[in-house]
C-alpha cells in the first residue's frame, strides 16, 4: 500500500471496492480509479494503440494521455480517464487495449440539460476563480462558478498561505461566502465549450446516485472569466511513455488530494521551479527523492527545501531515457547514460495556460518565451482570462490579478529561477514520444516536416498528434516546439492548432439530454388521434405528424387493408382524418390581390361560397405546394396546404407579404389546429352528411361540387365543403378542433348503415393516384412545373404576372423532353413497381442496353388498385405525354419489367363519379 | 449558439430565426420585359461577399416578423441593429 | 334518427385529456414543488391592427382596458387578457364569450379601423405551471426566465424543447406562475417534456 497517513481529502472511515481488470481494490470516498490503483501500486492493463506498449497513469486529471479505462459497471462507457472516474463502490472497469468499445446495452440513465443565465460565469474554482467569483458576487453580480474537480481549491494543496491562513481554510470560507451571496456553484462540472455571446456549455457529473447522471448546463453569461488554470508540460525523452513516468504536479496532487504516494524511489526531472514543491512534499511523505534540474542553476528556495529534507539536487542534468519492462525501474541520465534507479519518474517542463475556452470564441494566443508557452492575447468582448490560464503562475500574482480591489494576499515567491524551455532531450527520435496517446514520436514529426508540412494543422493531421481523448493537452506544445526546431523558425511563427470544443470528451447521451425516446422529436397528433388508436390504426410519420395510414383488421396486411378501404370508398363510403392539412386564414381587402400573385391560377375571380384547387410555385416556376382555396368573404379566404409544407407555405406567404408587398392590406393567420377536418368520401357520403346535418340540402343541385356551406350541429358551427381528392362524391366536414372527436363519432354512427370505413393516408394515396392527382413532394421534387404535371389548366393566362410565371417562358421550360407525369401499367398486370425505380428505354432482347443506360425517368408512386384490380404506377417520364401507349422497361431486381405509358388518370377519366 | 436581436422581441437564440438571404433584391417590376438571362440572374444569383452583408432574417419562433440586418460573414457578428419593416413598427 | 341527434349536444374534448392524470400527479411527486394544471379553454382571437392607427384605441374602448403597448407584454381586461405578439398583432382572450361571438364582435370593431380578428380559440391550449415554474422551464427554454428578466406582465413566443410556445408570466397575479400556450398537436409533447423534467425537482433523500 502506498497510502500515507495524514494526507489526502478522502474519507478513510469508509471503504469502497473497485474492480479493475478482474482484481478488487479497496479505496475510499474521495478516490479516483487512478488513485486507488496507485495506492495499490497497480495500473490498468492498458496497451498503446499502435505499438501495443504498456500504458499506466500519466497524470492526475484530464490531461493524462494514457490512463484510459473502460467502465463496465454500473454504466457501460468507453475510454474514460482513470484519473477522472470517481471510485464508487461496485465500480467495475477494465484497461483499454488500444481503443475502447461502445456499449452493447442501452444506457438507462437519465441525462438532461438546463439553461442558466448570469451576469458573470467563472470557469475554475482554484484560487483565481474563487476570488474572481467573490469579487463579482460582492459587487452584486449574479454569478455562476463551475469547476471540474470534486471540490473547490484547484491546485492548492493546503501547504500555501492566503491572507495569513492555511489555503484550504481560505477556500472553505470563500465557498461559504459565495453560497451566502447566492452564487450558483457547481463542482464536478466541466465547461467544455464556449460559443458566441457568452454562451458556455458545461457538463455536470452528478453521479450514479443522482436521478440524472449527467447534465449539460447551457449558460448564457454577460461576462465569462476563464480561470481554468494551467497544464504541466512534459519533456520528451527516450521511452518517456513507460508506466511510472508521471507529471510532477500530478504526483503532488495525488498525495494531497488522495493521500497516495505514487512511488517510493522518485526521480524528479525538471526545468521549472514548481517541481521542487513536489520533490519536497513527496520526501516529507516518506519517499526517497532525487531532483535532476535541466537548468544550470537551481532556485534558491527549492534547493534549500530539498537540502532540509536530504533530497539531492543535480543541476545541468538531463534525463535521456528510461529503463524497465512494464514500468520504469531507472532513469537514464546524461550523455554517459548513467542509470538512476527509480519506481517513479516525475517530469516538469513548465506550464501551459489552459486558455482553451478563450480560444473557442476566437481569442488569440501569443507565445511567451519566458514561460515557454502560448498565453491569451486579444480576447473577444466579454471574455477575461485570469490566473494560471493567463500565464500568471505565482499564487500572490494570481490573487492580485483575479481578486479585484479586495484581493487576498499570499507571500511572494522567493527568488524564482527562470524556466528553461526544453521540448526534448538528446536521443533517438523514434523512441521519444510526443503524443503518448497516439504513439506519435519525434520521428513522426520529422517525417511530417520532411514531407513538406510545416503548419501545425497539417502536422497534426499527418501524425495524429493532439487528436486523442486528451486533444493534445500535454503534447500539443511539444509538437509545436519540435516543429519550430526542425523548421528552424521561432515558435511564434509556427503558430498553433485551433482549440475547439469539447475541452474534454462528452458523451452523446449527455448532449442529447432528454431528447431521447419519445422526446427525441415531437410527435404531433390530431384531435382524433385517440379514436384512430382505438380503431387499431397503423400510423405513418408525415413530418412530425402521426397520421393513420390504414386500419388493418385481424389477419390483414397493409395491402389487404388498403384494398378493402379503397373499395369501400369507391363503392360505399369512407371517412378520413384530414386535420393535418395546413390552413391559413387570408384576410383583408387586398387578399384577392395577394392570392392572385402567389397562385398560378386566378383566385380573385373565385366567388364567395366556392372552392378552387390552386398551385403555388417558386420564382423558378416549379411546383412548391398545392391545395384548396375557399373564398369565405370578399376580403377573406381559407387556404389549405399540404401537411408537410404547412409551415413552409405560411413562411413563404409572409415573406412575400412582409418583404415584397408590405403595402398590401392583408394579414395571414395560421388556423391549422383551429379546425379539424373529416373527409367523408364515396357514393354514400351524401347519405351520411344528410343524416348528420338534416337541415342542409345535400342534393347535387343545392350543394354543388367545389362549393361550401356553413351550418351547425347542436349549436356548434360546422363547415361543409364538396371537395374530393378521390374522384368520388365527397364532403369535407370542418369543425373547431375540440369538437372533432364528438362530430367524428356522429359521422361514423350515421355511416354505420352504409358500412362507413375509416381509411388512412395510404388508401388516400391510392385513391388520388388512380385519379392522377399528384402528391407534392412525392410525385414532384422541386424540378417539376405545373405543365409537367399536366396541370396547364391551373396556370392562368389572364394574369400579367404571378410568382413563377416568367420562368415558364424560359427555353428549358418549353423543352419537349421535360419529364411529364404519366401512368405506368406493368404489362404483366401483376408487378407492383418499386417507387423510385428508374425507367429505361425499350430494348427488344429484354436486357439492359449497354451502360450508361439511358434513363427516361422514374416511378414516383406505385400501388395495388382495387378499382383496376391490378397494380399501377405514376411516373415522371421524358416527353411522357408524347409517348402514350409506348412500352418502357423498369429494372426490378434482376428483371426488366415492361410497362405501358398511359394517361395519368386511370379511374373515371370523365369525372362522372364526383356528383355521386 | 449566437444571439440575434429581433427588432421586436430582442435578443434570442439563433435557432428561433430563419435566414432569408441577401436583402434588397427587389422582385422585378416587369418580369415579362426581362431577358432570360436577366430573369435567371434575379432568381438564382446572389452576392456572397467576405465581410459586411445585408441580409434578411425572420424571427420564426417568435413574432414571425422579417427584418434586415448587416452581418460580417467573416466573424458572424451583426454590425448594425436590425431594422424591421417600418410599416409594421409602432 | 335525425331527430334523435338534434337533442344531443356535441361535447368538446380537451387536447390534453389523456395527460390530465399524469400532469396532476406531478404536484405529489415533487412534494408540491411544482404543479402543472390544465387550463379551461377560452375564446381567443388573433387581432391585427395598425398600431399607429385608431384601432388600438377603439378596441381598448370596447374592452374597457388598454391594449399592451410594449413588445412581449400582456394586460388584463374585464373578461380576459390581451397579449402583444408582434408590432401589429395581439392575442385577445375571453373567458366570457363564445369563440365565434368573440371573433365576430372584435372583428366588427377592428375592420372599421382597417384591422381584423380571426378566431384562434382552438389553435392553442394552455398549461399553467405553479411553484418552481421558472426552474422547471429552464430545463427546456433558453429564455432568461428569472423574475427580474421575465416579470409578471411579460409574455414571449419562443421554443420550449422543440415546440413553439407562447409563455406568459403571472397571468392570474401569482408571480411564480407561468402559463404555457401551445399548439394542441404539440401539447402532449410539451406535457411529457415537463413531466419528465419535473423529476429533477423531486426532493431527494440526502
Amino acid at each position: 500500500m502506498s497510502r500515507v497517513d495524514g494526507y489526502g481529502r478522502i474519507d478513510r472511515s469508509r471503504t469502497v471496492t473497485v474492480t479493475v481488470d478482474g482484481t478488487a481494490y479497496t479505496g475510499h470516498p474521495g478516490d479516483t480509479v487512478a488513485s486507488v490503483l496507485l495506492a495499490h501500486g497497480a495500473r490498468p492493463q492498458n496497451s498503446s494503440v499502435k505499438y501495443g506498449r504498456p500504458r499506466g497513469i500519466g497524470a492526475a486529471w484530464t490531461e493524462d494521455p494514457v490512463g484510459l479505462v473502460q467502465v463496465e459497471e454500473p454504466f457501460p462507457e468507453p475510454m474514460l480517464l482513470a484519473a477522472t472516474v470517481e471510485a464508487t463502490d461496485g465500480l467495475v472497469v477494465r484497461g483499454v487495449a488500444g481503443q475502447g468499445r461502445l456499449a452493447e446495452v442501452p444506457d438507462t440513465a437519465r441525462y438532461d440539460r438546463k439553461h442558466t443565465h448570469c451576469d458573470v460565469l467563472v470557469v475554475g474554482a482554484g484560487p483565481a476563480g474563487l476570488v474572481a467569483a467573490r469579487a463579482a458576487a460582492r459587487a452584486g453580480r449574479s454569478v455562476v462558478l463551475v469547476d471540474d474537480r470534486s471540490a473547490a481549491g484547484g491546485t492548492l494543496t493546503g501547504t500555501e498561505t492566503i491572507d495569513g491562513r492555511p489555503s484550504l481554510e481560505f477556500v472553505a470560507d470563500t465557498v461559504a461566502e459565495l453560497a451566502a451571496l447566492g452564487v450558483v456553484h457547481l463542482q464536478r462540472t466541466t465547461a467544455f465549450g464556449h460559443y458566441d455571446d457568452g454562451f458556455v456549455l458545461a457538463l455536470e457529473r452528478r453521479g450514479e446516485s443522482a436521478r440524472t447522471r449527467q447534465r449539460v448546463h447551457r449558460i448564457r453569461a454577460g461576462r465569462v472569466v476563464v480561470a481554468a488554470g494551467a497544464i504541466e508540460r512534459p519533456i520528451a525523452f527516450e521511452d518517456n511513455d513507460r508506466p511510472g513516468v508521471v507529471l510532477a504536479a500530478s504526483a503532488r496532487d495525488l498525495l494531497h488530494r488522495h493521500g497516495v504516494l505514487a512511488g517510493r524511489e522518485v526521480v524528479v526531472f525538471t526545468s521549472d521551479d514548481a517541481a521542487y514543491a513536489a520533490a519536497a512534499d513527496l520526501a516529507d511523505a516518506g519517499a526517497s527523492v532525487r531532483v535532476l534540474d535541466a537548468r544550470e542553476r537551481a532556485p534558491q528556495a527549492g534547493r534549500r527545501r530539498c537540502e532540509e529534507r536530504g533530497v539531492p539536487v543535480e543541476t545541468g542534468t538531463l534525463v535521456h531515457g528510461t529503463r524497465g519492462e512494464d514500468r520504469v525501474t531507472a532513469a537514464v541520465v546524461g550523455p554517459d547514460r548513467r542509470e538512476v534507479p527509480c519506481d517513479l519518474l516525475l517530469v516538469s517542463g513548465g506550464w501551459n495556460p489552459a486558455a482553451h475556452l478563450a480560444s473557442h470564441v476566437g481569442g488569440s494566443l501569443v507565445y511567451d518565451p519566458v514561460i515557454g508557452a502560448f498565453r491569451p492575447a486579444e480576447l473577444p468582448p466579454g471574455v477575461t482570462v485570469v490566473g494560471a490560464a493567463n500565464g500568471t503562475f505565482a499564487l500572490a500574482d494570481v490573487l492580485r490579478e483575479a481578486g479585484g480591489p479586495e484581493a487576498p494576499v499570499a507571500p511572494a515567491q522567493e527568488w524564482p529561477e527562470p524556466t528553461l524551455v526544453l521540448w526534448r532531450t538528446p536521443g533517438d527520435p523514434a523512441r521519444q514520444f510526443v503524443d503518448i496517446a497516439r504513439d506519435a514520436t519525434v520521428a513522426d514529426v520529422e517525417r511530417a516536416v520532411g514531407a513538406g508540412m510545416s503548419h501545425p494543422e497539417h502536422v497534426k493531421r499527418y501524425t495524429t498528434i493532439g487528436t486523442a481523448h486528451d486533444q493534445g493537452k500535454t503534447s500539443g506544445i511539444i509538437a509545436l516546439g519540435i516543429i519550430a526546431e526542425l523548421t528552424g523558425r521561432p515558435i511564434q511563427e509556427v503558430g498553433t492548432t485551433t482549440a475547439r470544443p469539447p475541452y474534454t470528451p462528452v458523451a452523446f447521451a449527455a448532449l442529447a439530454g432528454r431528447e431521447r425516446g419519445d422526446l427525441f422529436d415531437p410527435v404531433r397528433t390530431t384531435a382524433l388521434h385517440a379514436w384512430h388508436v382505438a380503431a387499431g390504426a397503423e400510423f405513418e410519420d408525415v413530418g412530425q405528424w402521426q397520421r393513420a395510414r390504414h386500419y388493418p383488421r385481424a389477419g390483414e396486411d397493409m395491402t389487404a387493408a388498403v384494398l378493402r378501404e379503397c373499395a369501400a370508398v369507391r363503392t360505399s363510403v369512407g371517412i378520413m382524418d384530414a386535420s393535418t392539412l395546413g390552413k391559413i386564414d387570408v384576410r383583408g381587402p387586398d387578399a384577392p390581390v395577394l392570392l392572385d400573385r402567389l397562385y398560378t391560377n386566378l383566385m380573385s375571380s373565385l366567388k364567395v361560397g366556392r372552392v378552387r384547387y390552386g398551385v403555388m410555385c417558386g420564382n423558378d416556376g416549379m411546383v412548391f405546394d398545392d391545395g384548396t382555396v375557399l373564398r369565405l368573404a370578399e376580403d377573406r379566404y381559407l387556404v389549405t396546404t399540404t401537411t408537410g409544407n404547412a409551415a413552409a407555405v405560411l413562411d413563404r406567404m409572409e415573406e412575400w407579404l412582409q418583404t415584397e408587398w408590405p403595402d398590401l392590406r392583408v394579414r395571414l393567420t395560421s388556423v391549422t389546429e383551429q379546425w379539424s377536418i373529416a373527409a367523408v368520401a364515396g357514393p354514400r357520403s351524401r347519405d351520411v352528411i344528410g343524416a348528420v346535418f338534416p337541415g342542409v340540402d345535400v342534393s347535387a343541385e343545392a350543394f354543388g361540387f367545389t362549393t361550401w356551406q356553413d351550418t351547425s350541429l347542436d349549436g356548434v358551427p360546422v363547415r361543409l365543403a364538396r371537395i374530393s381528392f378521390s374522384g368520388e362524391l365527397a364532403f369535407e366536414v370542418t369543425v373547431s378542433s375540440p369538437y372533432a372527436p364528438a362530430l367524428w363519432e356522429r359521422l361514423v354512427e350515421a355511416g354505420a348503415p352504409y358500412g362507413i370505413t375509416p381509411y388512412g393516408t395510404e388508401t388516400m394515396h391510392v385513391l388520388r393516384a388512380e385519379k392522377g392527382y399528384p402528391i407534392i413532394g412525392q410525385d414532384t421534387d422541386g424540378t417539376v412545373s405545373p405543365h409537367d404535371l399536366g396541370m396547364a389548366w391551373a396556370v392562368s393566362t389572364k394574369k400579367d404576372d404571378f410568382v413563377g410565371k416568367r420562368s415558364y417562358a424560359r427555353a428549358e421550360n418549353r423543352n419537349p423532353l421535360r419529364k411529364q407525369l404519366v401512368s405506368l401499367l406493368p404489362t404483366d398486370g401483376a408487378t407492383k413497381l418499386p417507387e423510385g425505380s428508374q425507367i429505361v428505354a425499350h430494348c427488344d432482347d429484354g436486357r439492359l442496353p449497354p451502360a450508361p443506360v439511358p434513363m427516361l425517368g422514374h416511378v414516383t408512386s406505385s400501388y395495388h388498385s382495387a378499382a383496376l384490380a391490378r397494380p399501377f404506377a405514376l411516373a415522371l417520364v421524358k416527353g411522357g405525354r408524347e409517348r402514350l401507349g409506348e412500352v418502357v422497361h423498369v429494372p426490378v431486381g434482376d428483371e426488366l419489367v415492361a410497362a405501358r405509358i398511359g394517361e395519368s388518370v386511370l379511374v373515371d377519366p370523365e369525372g362522372a363519379r364526383r356528383d355521386g | 449558439m449566437q444571439l440575434i436581436t429581433c427588432p421586436w422581441c430582442g435578443p434570442r437564440e439563433e435557432i428561433e430565426f430563419s435566414y432569408g438571404g441577401q436583402a434588397g433584391v427587389a422582385y422585378p417590376e416587369h418580369p415579362a420585359s426581362l431577358t432570360d438571362e436577366q430573369w435567371a440572374h434575379f432568381v438564382f444569383f446572389r452576392d456572397n461577399p467576405k465581410g459586411p452583408f445585408a441580409e434578411r432574417w425572420s424571427h420564426n419562433a417568435g413574432c414571425r416578423r422579417w427584418f434586415t440586418a448587416v452581418r460580417d460573414t467573416r466573424t458572424y457578428r451583426f454590425l448594425s441593429s436590425p431594422t424591421s419593416n417600418p410599416e409594421l413598427t409602432s | 334518427m335525425a331527430d334523435e341527434m338534434a337533442d344531443r349536444t356535441l361535447t368538446p374534448t380537451h387536447p390534453l385529456a389523456d395527460r390530465r392524470r399524469l400532469l396532476a400527479a406531478v404536484a405529489d411527486e415533487t412534494a408540491g414543488a411544482v404543479r402543472l394544471e390544465l387550463e379551461a379553454p377560452v375564446a381567443a382571437v388573433d387581432l391585427r391592427l395598425d398600431p399607429r392607427g385608431t384601432g388600438p384605441a377603439a378596441i381598448a374602448a370596447d374592452l374597457g382596458a388598454e391594449l399592451p403597448s410594449e413588445p412581449d407584454t400582456w394586460t388584463a381586461h374585464p373578461t380576459g387578457t390581451a397579449l402583444r405578439l408582434g408590432p401589429d398583432e395581439w392575442l385577445l382572450t375571453s373567458t366570457a364569450a363564445r369563440p365565434e361571438d368573440w371573433e365576430f364582435h372584435l372583428d366588427e370593431v377592428a375592420v372599421a379601423h382597417g384591422g381584423m380578428a380571426v378566431d384562434v380559440s382552438a389553435q392553442r391550449t394552455s398549461l399553467r405551471v405553479r411553484g418552481a415554474a421558472r426552474e422547471l422551464l429552464s430545463f427546456g427554454c433558453a429564455l432568461d426566465l428569472r423574475p427580474a428578466a421575465f416579470p409578471r406582465g411579460r409574455c414571449a413566443q419562443t421554443l420550449l424543447g422543440q415546440s413553439g410556445v407562447l409563455l406568459a408570466a403571472g397571468l392570474d397575479g401569482d408571480v411564480d406562475d407561468l402559463q404555457i400556450l401551445v399548439r394542441p398537436s404539440f401539447a402532449a409533447y410539451v406535457a411529457d417534456l415537463l413531466v419528465d423534467a419535473a423529476a429533477e425537482l423531486v426532493p431527494q433523500p440526502a
